[in-house]
């Protein structure tokens, strides 16, 4: 069941469609991807390859959804001029 | 109308009035009969419902979550060994808040193996979310099933409702039973109106992930639904008596209660024959208290009942292995009295007016001195 500000219906039914965009998955990270703009050449590898589709290739470079990116670390790993690197999440917060 | 007939043919009747859509259904000893009888009626014509001739009970409940969901009125049945190869799936229909009625002719459980009465099948599901109704007659079979439909449907309530037969000693026994005539059973029990079902024109989700941020309260929900189907229950005790001009049960049914000092407790078909000793030996000073509704536990009904009483004893014919008669545990629990516990009629072994007679007079005797006494 998604967020807390949903009503909750009895048995567990979801009556509102599109609920699941309102659950923050990414909150099991323990290592984040950050991307570093200014090396990134916009190959659109990352986007290929993440398995949430959580990356967004933008007009600055690659762009990462934090709220649902589990830290899987595939982008970085595929990444072809290392511009993305994965860092250990701080106080266990994400973002 | 009245007629002898058979206690499962009196259920099977209940349930054509009640007209379900579906019925999986898989036969076991002793609930056979409702089965057979159903699936006549579906043949004849009589009910227009699909029989669902599954495989295993596991299939039979897990089939009546299927269509209950997709909005239909469910009917099943089973027993003992049947009843617990659904247990896990029992959970998922009260979790899901899907009001399907079960029939439950209670049997012993293997091993060794037995197909004769006691309350062990059922009892071991005391934790699994269903309201379990307990009955003494073939009459009370009939209107239980009935009143179960009411009760389960109700929006405030959304629980699934087991209607429990003590194995042949009432299931396979033939009594006069009071049937209304087919119209007027069929006004009170209604239509079901699903407060969601599965619908491609209005879809929703049913059996979502329960995270560890919700799924308390989704328990809490299913219990504050049990405390609700006692009010429900109260209420339409009254609707019932209103609307066939007779008597309903009660949560519990109380006998020669009102000047005695000791209590005995019990559940089923038993309770006829404590009524019949109480009747025969004119005991001014013990009276009955027949549980009804097992789940919800009627805690208030049962506390008010205990008033002015020096001892209680409880016959259980199911045993908590390692900790003594279920039932006791439970009344145990509900008042500072002497509790006496009997554990009785295990695998069919009949309860008969001696071995009544004993527990009045051990709980008479030993005063403050609890016993715990397996009746043989």
């Amino acid at each position: 069941m998604p967020g807390k500000d949903m009503k909750l219906k009895p048995g567990a039914v979801i009556d509102e469609p599109g609920s699941s965009t309102k659950t923050k998955t990414g909150e099991w990270r323990t290592l984040k991807p950050v991307v570093d703009k200014k090396k990134c050449i916009k190959c659109g590898l990352c986007w290929l390859y993440c398995p949430d589709a959580c990356i967004k290739i933008k007009k600055d470079g690659a762009d990462i959804d934090y709220d649902h990116c589990k830290g899987c670390g595939i982008c970085a790993r595929h990444c072809p001029v290392k511009a993305i690197k994965m860092v250990r999440e701080e106080n266990g917060k994400s973002n | 109308m009245e007629k002898v007939i058979e206690t499962s043919h009196a259920i099977a009747e209940a349930v054509r009035l009640a007209k379900p859509d579906v019925i999986p259904i898989y036969p076991v000893t002793p609930q056979t009969h409702i089965a057979e009888r159903l699936a006549d009626f579906v043949a004849d014509g009589l009910l227009k419902a699909e029989m669902i001739t599954v495989e295993s009970e596991h299939s039979a409940i897990s089939a009546a979550i299927g269509a209950s969901a997709a909005g239909s009125r469910v009917f099943t049945a089973t027993a003992s060994q049947g009843l617990a190869l659904m247990h896990e799936v029992l959970f998922i229909a009260s979790g899901l808040r899907l009001p399907v009625v079960m029939a439950i002719a209670n049997r012993a459980l293997s091993a060794p193996i037995n197909i004769w009465c006691d309350h062990s099948d059922s009892i071991a599901e005391r934790d699994s979310g269903w309201i379990q109704l307990y009955c003494e007659s073939a009459q009370e079979a009939y209107d239980s099933v009935l009143f179960a439909y009411r009760i389960a449907e109700n929006r405030d309530v959304l629980l699934p409702t087991m209607v429990c037969v003590d194995g042949f000693s009432l299931s396979h026994v033939y009594e006069r039973v009071l049937l209304d005539n087919d119209e007027k059973v069929r006004k009170y029990v209604g239509k079901y109106r699903p407060l969601f079902k599965l619908d491609a024109r209005k879809p929703v989700t049913m059996g979502p992930i329960g995270y560890p941020n919700s799924f308390m309260e989704f328990k809490e929900q299913q219990e504050q639904a049990m405390k609700m189907a006692i009010n429900v229950m109260r209420v339409e005790e009254r609707n019932f008596k209103k609307h066939f001009k007779r008597d309903f049960y009660g949560l519990i049914e109380t006998y020669n209660l009102a000047n005695a000092r000791y209590a005995i407790i019990a559940m089923g078909s038993v309770c006829g024959t404590i009524k019949h000793v109480l009747k025969q030996s004119r005991l001014k000073d013990i009276g009955l208290i027949k549980l009804r509704s097992f789940r919800p536990l009627p805690k208030e009904a049962l506390k008010k009942a205990f008033e002015g009483l020096k001892a209680i004893a409880v016959i259980d014919r199911a045993v908590s292995f390692g900790n003594g008669g279920v039932l006791w545990n439970e009344i145990k629990a509900l008042s500072c009295l002497p509790v006496h516990s009997f554990i009785a009629g295990l695998g069919g072994r009949d309860i008969t007016p001696r071995h009544i007679m004993k527990a009045f007079d051990v709980m008479q005797k030993e005063k403050e001195n609890e016993k715990r006494i397996w009746l043989k």
